[in-house]
């Protein structure tokens, strides 16, 4: 701890404090723009000049400075900083005005206009009126992909988009070219980004220089409505806020939470609001020899009441998908018990997880805060950067620090970081199993070992058999003491673990999807609920009734002989269990389309027409029943931790391993739900993308 | 004035053999080995009693400046980096070093590289300097086939020189510059502290000299550091090499004392001002990037550090630029603002934006085409610049301007009146019609 005075307040502070911090510390307001908690230093924008006592007779750039570079007086008397002195507001007068001179003053035209670094602080610590009198500098506009546009003039060679995509996305793509004032941001050749945290750039960005393509002069800040809600188009649930304007939402944004996004979101978290407009489905639909129809809700329910009339629960099935609150699923488990059917599944991909080891046998145990902790990190047939990009640059932080050691079995793809490859499919996993590799030396001498199976590793016919065996590592290698569990499941579906949470799986004697499908096609089944499943093969379904509820006109409502509008993410309030357990909530920031209900609702009342009438009437009713069963959802951002013996469990399971190589689920980052596959900007993406992939193939 | 058996760069004209032969023949490499003998701690002593400030611009005192490297090896390995990148304006004394006389240079880094504990040097050669590195490539090679560096070489302390070239870019003489280049990352300035002793090239201590501190190095221990101090004046003892450029009648590179009047140094050596003395206007004292002195302050002038520093000029590299009065004092500065805007690195704000602002301005004041109330405010803005950026080349570009407020004020007065007087109104847009 180090001693100063700022502002002649006396504060204590650990001494590799910056002295930015330090004057935050005590209460001192700093401007800055270069400066950002999570990049490096660059110490070049000058806002943040503060005056040391004692030093040389010129001020300090504060964020570069470490309090303990500070010389103390001649008596030992602790160093004194000033941030109001007359010198700190001169020099801030004189760096505004120099960032003004060659900035264009078209805030009316500026997308960055009410929420921009430069604007406000230009008022706050700036000076009226500009004594320039060239011209202004312009620089070309580059183009540097779909997703963020650029007015290069604007921008104020702050470079923390530069420090951003090579720090944390990893991606050496933007830099700044030149010298002098010829120098600019570029991409180089002008390609598109490749990482999939570009958006970020976007909000880092202090003023308008790096503004988001699809929301370009579409809306001012002022004019939205800001509900902070969590993302559902990964399982890491990121914290986001929704602006909305009216009905429509025009943008998401990222929201701190550093236990699991610090401040970071994937651009399909960013850029899917367009695919909330189209495709919709905004009241039911019968099908009436093989046509839809549109019908009213009354008319679609006879239908279903009609089919279901005196058929055995054992004909009936439930299918939930990727992006499923907990509350629907809940209430379609309640409905399809009621009717006396076992045959439910929440793992729409067929993963070899179930809620019958107990919890840590399928959570994301060391949680995302504790990859920094990790020291030696083990990826089974995952593709974090597909699958969890906020995640992968977690790891990607932590292994920026150095002295970590990764190794991967699966698919060899870029990670952003530098790993072992150690095979591709499960043969690898039993070597390291046997301790054939030498990576499990590594595993082994590491204090907190950090081992993540992923979906492309459960999702087959041999997962038990690979959940088993990394069990075995895990527990071989020490991950699995009372301080550390170091086992981890990575999920790609929001709905996942909320899904095995409530159960709904199948029940005694059910079957699961793969059984549900097969009987369906056999036809063993009369009716099949879908509750936003889209990622099933949906032509073996035979002859089956299949009821759709869900928000898009996608695989699912094509095959589909009913189908029920439901809510999507941004128009309900759900519960939703990341990977990690941890229970979070979405909020409604807007209203679905037309007739569409919330899918609890849709369920509640549909159960009446089937005179099985769940016992609810509100989402607050519904949610007191939830919670007295799995009191752990109402622990809302808490993690109820599982334990971690529960790993010991699945040790056992599982038959032999298979040969196929692991492969992630996650094909294409940008189309993985029925909301990304609505949307024309995410579209563009998997196109570039694809593009990319084919120019590297040659 | 120097006595010849005082000067230190006896071939600085290159009339005897630049080579390791007529090095030795000179006095070079004598003794070099005894000198290691007596250890770090007397090299170092006697560096800081020489009293010798840094030859690079700013006269940081050397020794002082050895003695910050730490005082055991870790970890990491100790670098000596030479900076050869001499490439301000007016500045050419290195280059005379490196040309004629480059073994002092070998020899001094073999002995700074001991004294700081390291075993390597790079010496970073500016870009342009293409003949200037061969030839110090060439006395690098004679010295590591006279085994006098290298591995288990004749002076007993293993030691390897690497000769890097620039790319022309004047940022790079900026030490923490230089060492990002040297890494071979753009040529920006790093943030102080840390500074380089502590976190240097490629993150270990480093130290990094100017090529004629190190090569005045070996002289001073084998002579003595009172031989050193007793020249020159105090605090600002030993002798420098001066380049005089511009209206004299012999532009020259001359080892002088430090503190010899401005008058002798150009009627000794130069053959005196083009025109005679009266016909002197101004002079730059110490490269382009200090300000300038108006004929007035230069009848009773010693060239020395302390003397220059007191009249807000400075001795920077000792490189005088002359301007007799044929001189457009007001075009010279602009044409050194521009030098400054298109050297910026645009690494931080002030320089990048400032720069080109002074620059502008100063064009269209040497025109004449500017308000009298410009004046003020680029003076202002030059304070705004001044003591804001990271590294100094914002104080570099900032002190010409306000030396030249300083002192020619009324002259860019009178220019703007003359422009104002015989400003005609636009010429009608007819004729651009016909």
């Amino acid at each position: 701890m180090a001693k100063l005075i700022v502002d002649g307040k006396e504060i204590e502070v650990p001494a590799e404090y910056t002295l930015l911090q330090a004057c935050e510390e005590a209460g001192a307001e700093v401007p800055r723009f270069c400066f950002h908690d999570r990049l490096s230093i660059a110490g070049n924008c000058r806002m943040c000049l503060v005056e040391v006592k004692g030093g040389p007779p010129k001020p300090t750039a504060s964020c570069a400075m470490s309090v303990r570079d500070l010389r103390p007086g001649p008596n030992g008397e602790p160093p004194v900083v000033e941030t109001k002195s007359p010198m700190v507001k001169k020099a801030r007068e004189g760096v505004m005005e120099f960032l003004l001179i060659n900035h264009p003053l078209d805030c009316p035209i500026c997308d960055q206009g009410g929420e921009c670094d430069l604007q406000d602080q230009a008022m706050a610590y700036g000076i009226d009126a500009s004594r320039f009198h060239e011209n202004k500098r312009a620089v070309e506009d580059k183009y540097i992909g779909p997703l963020v546009k650029t007015i290069m003039t604007r921008c104020i060679h702050c470079t923390r988009c530069v420090r951003f995509t090579t720090e944390v996305a990893g991606i050496s793509e933007l830099g700044l070219i030149g010298r002098g004032e010829d120098a600019e941001i570029t991409t180089y050749l002008e390609a598109a980004l490749t990482s999939e945290l570009q958006g970020n750039v976007i909000d880092l960005c202090p003023v308008g220089a790096l503004t988001s393509k699809p929301y370009a002069f579409k809306a001012r800040p002022w004019e939205l409505t800001k509900t902070e809600s969590v993302d559902v188009m990964d399982a890491v649930g990121s914290a986001i806020r929704v602006d909305t304007r009216g009905r429509e939402v025009m943008r998401v944004l990222p929201r701190l939470n550093e236990a699991v996004n610090e401040e970071w979101i994937s651009d399909k978290t960013r850029f899917i609001f367009d695919g909330l407009k189209t495709q919709r489905l905004d009241r039911p639909y019968v099908k009436v020899e093989g046509k839809f129809k549109a019908a009213d809700w009354n008319t679609a329910f006879d239908a279903i009441a009609a089919k279901l009339k005196g058929v055995d629960g054992k004909r009936i099935g439930a299918i939930a998908g990727d992006m499923a609150s907990v509350e629907e699923m809940f209430a379609l488990k309640q409905l399809l018990e009621s009717l006396g059917s076992p045959n439910m599944d929440c793992r729409q991909d067929g993963a070899a997880l179930s809620p019958a080891f107990g919890r840590s046998s399928y959570l994301f145990n060391s949680t995302i805060d504790g990859i920094e902790d990790a020291d030696a990190i083990l990826i089974i047939g995952s593709n974090p950067r597909k699958e969890a990009s906020v995640l992968n640059a977690r790891i990607r932080k932590r292994w920026r620090r150095g002295d970590l050691k990764i190794g991967v079995i699966g698919e060899q793809a870029d990670l952003t970081y530098d790993y072992d490859f150690l095979g591709a499919g499960p043969q690898s996993l039993a070597d390291l199993v046997a301790g054939k590799l030498a990576f499990a030396e590594v595993l082994k001498t590491a204090e907190r070992p950090l081992i993540i199976v992923g979906q492309g590793a459960l999702a087959r016919k041999d997962g038990a058999a690979v959940l088993s065996n990394a069990a075995k590592l895990a527990k071989a290698v020490g991950a699995l003491s009372d301080d550390w569990n170091g086992f981890n499941v990575l999920h790609t579906a929001a709905a996942r673990v909320g899904g095995l949470d409530i159960g709904f799986v199948p029940g005694e004697g059910g079957l699961g999807t793969a059984d549900i499908m097969q009987a369906a096609g056999k036809g063993d089944l009369d009716v099949v609920f879908l509750l936003g499943a889209d990622e099933i093969d949906m032509t073996q379904f035979g002859d089956a009734l299949v009821v759709y509820i869900g928000t898009h006109g996608d695989a699912g409502a094509h095959r589909a002989d009913i189908i029920l509008p439901g809510a999507a993410y941004t128009e309900k309030s759900g519960l939703f269990v990341n990977t990690e357990g941890r229970v979070q909530a979405t909020s409604r920031a807007a209203f679905p389309p037309g007739d569409a209900r919330e899918d609890w609702a849709i369920l509640r009342a549909l159960s009446a027409k089937l005179g099985k009438t769940l016992g609810y009437d509100s989402l607050a009713a519904l949610r007191t029943v939830l919670f007295a069963e799995f009191p752990h959802m109402a622990e809302l951002d808490e993690i109820a931790p599982g334990n971690a013996a529960d790993v010991g469990k699945i040790t056992a399971g599982g038959a032999r391993l298979g040969s196929d190589p692991f492969m992630s689920p996650v094909r294409d980052f940008y189309l993985t739900n029925p909301i990304a596959r609505a949307s024309a900007i995410m579209a563009q993406c998997s196109a570039l993308a694809a593009e990319r992939a084919l120019d590297a193939a040659e | 004035m120097l006595k010849d058996q005082d000067r230190i760069f006896t071939n600085v004209y290159g009339l005897h053999d630049w080579g390791l032969k007529g090095a030795m023949q000179r006095g070079q490499w004598d003794g070099t080995k005894a000198i290691l003998e007596k250890g770090r701690d007397w090299i170092i002593e006697q560096m800081k009693a020489s009293g010798l400030r840094g030859r690079g611009g700013a006269g940081f005192p050397t020794g002082l400046k050895w003695s910050f490297m730490p005082k055991e090896v870790g970890e990491r390995p100790h670098y000596l980096v030479v900076n050869a990148d001499e490439s301000e304006p007016g500045t050419c004394k290195d280059r005379e070093i490196l040309r004629h006389d480059p073994h002092h240079l070998v020899e001094g880094c073999l002995i700074a590289g001991f004294a700081m504990r390291a075993h390597t040097a790079f010496i970073y050669v500016r870009g342009e300097f293409i003949r200037e590195r061969e030839r110090l490539q060439a006395a690098i090679d004679q010295a590591y086939e006279a085994k006098l560096i290298g591995k288990n070489n004749k002076n007993g302390w293993d030691f390897d020189i690497i000769v890097h070239h620039g790319a022309g870019a004047y940022i790079c003489g900026e030490e923490t510059a230089l060492l990002e280049s040297l890494e071979g990352k753009k040529g920006q300035p790093r943030l102080k502290p840390p500074f380089p002793a502590n976190v240097g090239l490629y993150g270990c201590p480093s130290t990094v000299n100017n090529v004629e501190s190190i090569a005045v190095a070996p002289t001073i221990l084998r002579r003595g550091a009172s031989w050193f101090s007793g020249l020159g004046k105090p605090n600002n003892t030993g002798t420098k090499l001066f380049a005089i450029s511009g209206h004299v009648e012999r532009p020259c590179v001359v080892e002088e004392e430090m503190g010899i009047p401005f008058r002798e140094l150009v009627e000794r050596h130069c053959g005196g001002i083009r025109g005679g003395w009266d016909n002197l206007k101004a002079i730059i004292p110490g490269g382009s990037s200090v300000p300038l002195l108006p004929a007035s302050e230069c009848d009773e002038l010693d060239m020395d550090f302390d003397t220059l520093r007191g009249k807000q000029s400075g001795l920077g590299t000792a490189a005088v630029i002359v301007m007799d009065k044929s001189t457009d004092v007001i075009k010279a500065i602009a044409r050194i603002a521009y030098f400054y805007k298109h050297e910026s690195c645009g690494q931080c704000t002030p320089c990048r934006e400032g720069t080109g602002w002074m620059w502008r301005v100063m064009e269209r004041m040497a025109r004449g085409e500017a308000q009298k109330s410009e004046i003020d405010t680029l003076f202002n803005v030059t304070k705004q610049v001044e003591g804001h950026t990271i590294c100094a080349l914002g104080d570099a570009a900032a002190w010409p301007i306000q030396g030249l407020i300083r002192h020619f004020r009324p002259e860019i007065e009178q220019r703007i009146d003359e422009f104002t007087r015989n400003a005609k109104p636009a010429e009608a847009p007819l004729a651009a019609a016909e």
